[in-house]
């Protein structure tokens, strides 16, 4: 029988640095809470809105797989491959830490603020060579269809990582529905709502709630209002 | 007042261990000591009394096989924690379960 998991999006933990807004589904920074550490190998969804002008000075990373999504504005991103880039709206960022890398991230639009999402799992290698890559993917236009972004494929559509993981974004209006079949054995999915209201496996879901499914193959989200959301299908083991 | 948590932390990236113990230093109960090396690892082991062990990024299999096996053997009592992330808002929470885990022990 299918296990679950709901994460409304009040219960996040938060952060305000003036600057920075963040809303971290599991444990991040200042906010620990042992009961959300973790759904399998997504170890971080952090809901990250940075002012205009501000950003991320240089810091460094190792062994996890990064992945942001803006969603409003644009980021711009520096590092030690050599990397200059800016990752805004209908792209995703992808970076292997492995063995180490340094990177900055700012908002260089000093009029509007850029939201994005940062998420990170764990990856299926330790100390690899750090690897960057960015892609410019599609959004669904249609209710009931489903846009993969992320997979462990290089010759997969949308970006890859070092993980057995896939990330579609979903399109829903309300009635409609989608049956989502698990990629592998052994993963779960871990539902974000980027906006509206859905229905997994009996639970609604508003704006920003994560819901994570596991022990099953298959799901059914239905459209309860227009919405928009992310599932993420990654190993719950690793 | 409260005695601070002895933590030691390995990798060979000098950048990131130095961040990564001076993130961990940032809380007045933690107290940090970074290595480069599993035989410095252990030597340090031998006289400081740690209770957790941060494994960070850089050591080959085959040496963090070598310092898990040898710090379990010989210094039960020390919490073994995979690091993740670098110098990342992770750090916190690993620390955390590591403790809560030895806790429970």
């Amino acid at each position: 029988m299918a296990q679950t998991v709901l994460h409304t999006a009040a219960s996040r933990g938060g952060a305000d640095h003036g600057w920075l807004k963040s809303h971290h589904t599991f444990s991040f920074g200042g906010y620990f809470n042992s009961e959300r550490v973790n759904f399998g190998a997504l170890r971080v969804l952090n809901d990250d809105s940075v002012d205009g002008g501000m950003g991320f000075g240089e810091h460094p990373h190792d062994n996890m797989e990064i992945i942001s999504i803006p969603l409003e504005g644009a980021l711009q991103h520096k590092d030690s491959m050599g990397n200059v880039a800016t990752i805004e709206l209908g792209e995703i960022q992808a970076m292997s830490a492995g063995t180490g890398i340094y990177h900055s991230e700012f908002n260089k639009d000093k009029g509007n603020p850029v939201k994005f999402l940062q998420i990170w799992l764990f990856p299926n290698k330790r100390n690899v060579e750090p690897r960057y890559d960015q892609v410019k993917i599609d959004t669904p236009k249609n209710s009931g269809e489903l846009v993969q972004v992320l997979s462990p494929n290089a010759d997969d559509a949308g970006v890859w990582i070092y993980q057995d993981a896939w990330f579609n974004l979903g399109r829903l209006s309300s009635g409609d529905n989608i049956t989502y079949s698990l990629h592998k054995k052994g993963n779960g999915a871990y539902i974000f709502v980027l906006e509206g209201e859905v229905i997994v496996e009996g639970q609604k879901l508003g704006t920003r709630d994560g819901f994570g499914i596991w022990d099953t193959d298959t799901f059914t989200i239905t459209g309860s209002a227009e919405a928009r959301f992310l599932i993420m299908d990654v190993p719950m083991e690793f | 007042m409260q005695a601070q948590t002895e933590i030691l932390v390995i990798g060979t990236n000098d950048v990131i261990l130095k961040t990564i113990v001076r993130l961990v230093n940032n809380n007045i109960l933690w107290n940090a000591t970074g290595v480069s090396s599993v035989s410095e690892a252990l030597s340090r082991c031998k006289k400081n009394h740690y209770q957790v062990l941060l494994i960070g990024a850089g050591l080959s299999e085959e040496e963090e096989a070598s310092v898990r096996r040898e710090v379990s053997e010989n210094y039960p009592d020390i919490r073994i924690m995979l690091h993740y992330g670098g110098g990342s808002g992770l750090l916190s929470a690993e620390i955390y379960l590591a403790l809560a885990q030895k806790k429970a022990d």
